[in-house]
């Protein structure tokens, strides 16, 4: 079950970035996606997530969301970290919490769980989101996105312009994740990182996820690495 | 009489312009900051709303305040649903371009013109006020009823700011305001929100209608005024800034007021587009906007 992607090809109105992709992430797997810059991985998300019209198939947990009215996606237990975290900066940190919530009823016992995970965010809850450290606001941006209790969790390059006390952070939480059953999909470039917590990973290339390989096949020096991603 | 209490009538003139101004100028900043929607037919909604009173107070039996109170319910619920009716038929049609949506609310600007001269006519027609009850100062008797306009005001700018601020719908709004992708990911219905929008945004432009027309008259074309005016005070306040919006509107309003009793309405006009020119020169986001959102 998890997130079976087939076919799916979508674009920017004239512009198809992604053609034919077949993808898919296990619960209790972390499965990375790795790509050039302009591969077509942000795009991804956002055609996963409704904001592009596409052909093909997205399905959650079994369900078939392509199609759908964008609002109407996240219900079916998907949720999105976007690249660069776009928060509701002149939003406090619990109304950014709220809104991740709405699905949910916020219920309190969900908010309580996500602020176990970064007890930071606990802390500044009345403070502007755009006040917040980078770090803090990476925080937000996943707590934000566990609002929703997912089942199937996008993140877009999340420990991006992080340090590395801050990374180590965001990595256990992504740890704890996968442990409670969540599909997480991860969009990162640095290949340490990858292969410390990627359980499979994807390969994009031409709007295509050209290869998909387990993690424990992969090593520092591997093919994929220099052919896809440039290292 | 001396300087002082003609000092004090301008200002308190000033101050009726102002709230109905802060009024009307709220809605057109709502409807810009959240939709990015430059609504051109926003004067027209007040124009209707004035119209649908003068519509109200004829056909309700009974007291002058019994009329008033239904049209002060009745206007901004009529003039909110067309504008909401409009967001759906047109605006989103155009998936809210900016530069297309300028063109259809000013095709808006002239369908409701020519609507209201066909079926209210050319003429400009008072409302009776709900009372007539005067404040005696020492220097001159003041209408009570403008006093009632200002307090009127004040009271709806602060349940905007409430519902704004505190409610659940406020903050749907305002976070779709920052990213309309991100807030339909967290699965908010945007197409919703804009409706709710575009319609509470001209229902604010017909409650401050109601309110002047007992002052004022109703007339098809009164929505002029408030148009330019609106967009004076909005761009001096910062687009989308509710509590700039407040101030512009005070500032304008004041000294529309005090300028137009001492030297005259012309000079109060200029003065005001001079400062619109100021503000766009050394501050375009506003005395109180966020440049770039
Ligand atoms: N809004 C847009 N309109 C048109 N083209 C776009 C738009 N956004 C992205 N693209 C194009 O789509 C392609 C894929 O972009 P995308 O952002 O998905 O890449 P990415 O793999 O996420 O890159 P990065 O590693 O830099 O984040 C690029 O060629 C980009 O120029
Ligand atoms: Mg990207």
């Amino acid at each position: 079950m998890g997130l079976e992607i087939a076919g799916l090809s979508a674009g920017y109105g004239p512009v198809t970035v992604l053609r034919g992709v077949d993808f898919t992430a296990r619960p209790g797997e972390v499965t990375c996606i790795m790509g050039r810059n302009g591969a077509g991985k942000t795009t991804l998300m956002k055609a996963i997530m409704g904001l592009l019209p596409g052909t093909g198939s997205v399905r959650v947990a079994g369900v078939e969301v392509l199609g759908l009215p964008a609002h109407r996606v996240p219900g079916h237990g998907l949720a999105w970290v976007p690249q660069g975290r776009r928060l509701f900066g002149p939003l406090t940190v619990a109304e950014n919490l709220e809104i991740g919530g709405l699905l949910r009823g916020n219920r309190p016992e969900i908010r309580a769980h996500v602020l176990r995970l970064f007890p930071r965010l606990g802390e500044r809850l009345g403070q502007v989101a755009a006040t917040l450290s980078g770090g803090e606001q990476q925080m937000l941006a996943i707590a934000r996105a566990l609002c929703l209790e997912p089942k199937v969790l996008l993140l877009d390059e999340p420990t991006e312009g992080l340090q590395p006390s801050m990374i180590a952070l965001i990595r256990d939480a992504v740890g704890q994740l996968r442990a409670e059953g969540v599909a997480v999909v991860l969009v990162e470039q640095r290949v340490e990182a990858v292969l410390k917590m990627a359980d499979r990973v994807a390969f994009m290339a031409h709007g295509r996820v050209a290869e998909m390989v387990s993690a424990a096949d992969l090593a520092p020096g591997a093919r994929q690495f220099a052919e896809f991603v440039g290292v | 009489m001396s300087f002082g209490p003609f000092l004090l009538l301008a200002l308190m003139e000033g101050l009726v312009t102002a709230a109905v101004l802060a009024l009307a100028a709220s809605g057109l900043s709502l409807v810009f900051g959240v939709m990015r929607v430059v609504n051109v037919a926003h004067g027209e909604f007040y124009m209707l709303g004035a119209v649908i009173a003068w519509f109200v107070t004829t056909l309700v039996p009974g007291p002058a305040w019994a009329g008033f109170l239904v049209a002060l319910a009745v206007a901004p619920v009529a003039v909110g649903a067309l504008a909401a009716a409009a967001d759906r038929l047109v605006l989103r049609r155009l998936d809210y371009d900016p530069e297309a949506t300028i063109v259809a609310t000013i095709g808006l600007l002239y369908m409701i013109q020519q609507a209201a001269l066909s079926f209210y006519g050319p003429d400009a027609r008072p409302v009776a006020a709900p009372f007539d009850w005067r404040l005696q100062l020492p220097w001159f008797g003041y209408s009570g009823y403008k006093l009632f306009v200002v307090l009127a005001a004040a009271v709806v700018l602060l349940a905007l700011w409430l519902f704004m601020t505190r409610s659940k719908v406020g903050l749907v709004m305002r976070a779709t305001q920052v990213d309309r992708d991100v807030a339909q990911a967290f699965g908010i219905d945007v197409d919703l929100v804009y409706m709710a929008v575009f319609g509470i945004g001209a229902a604010l432009a017909a409650v401050a209608a109601v309110l002047i027309v007992p002052i004022q008259q109703a007339h098809y074309l009164m929505g002029h005024d408030p148009l330019l005016l609106s967009f004076i005070v909005v761009i001096i306040g910062g687009l989308g800034s509710l509590r700039g919006t407040v101030v512009a509107a005070l500032v304008i309003g004041l000294s529309d007021g005090v300028i137009s009793m001492f030297f005259s309405p012309t000079l109060a006009k200029i003065l005001a587009t001079l400062l619109v020119a100021l503000v766009l020169v050394f501050r375009p986001q506003g005395l109180f906007g966020v440049r770039d959102r």
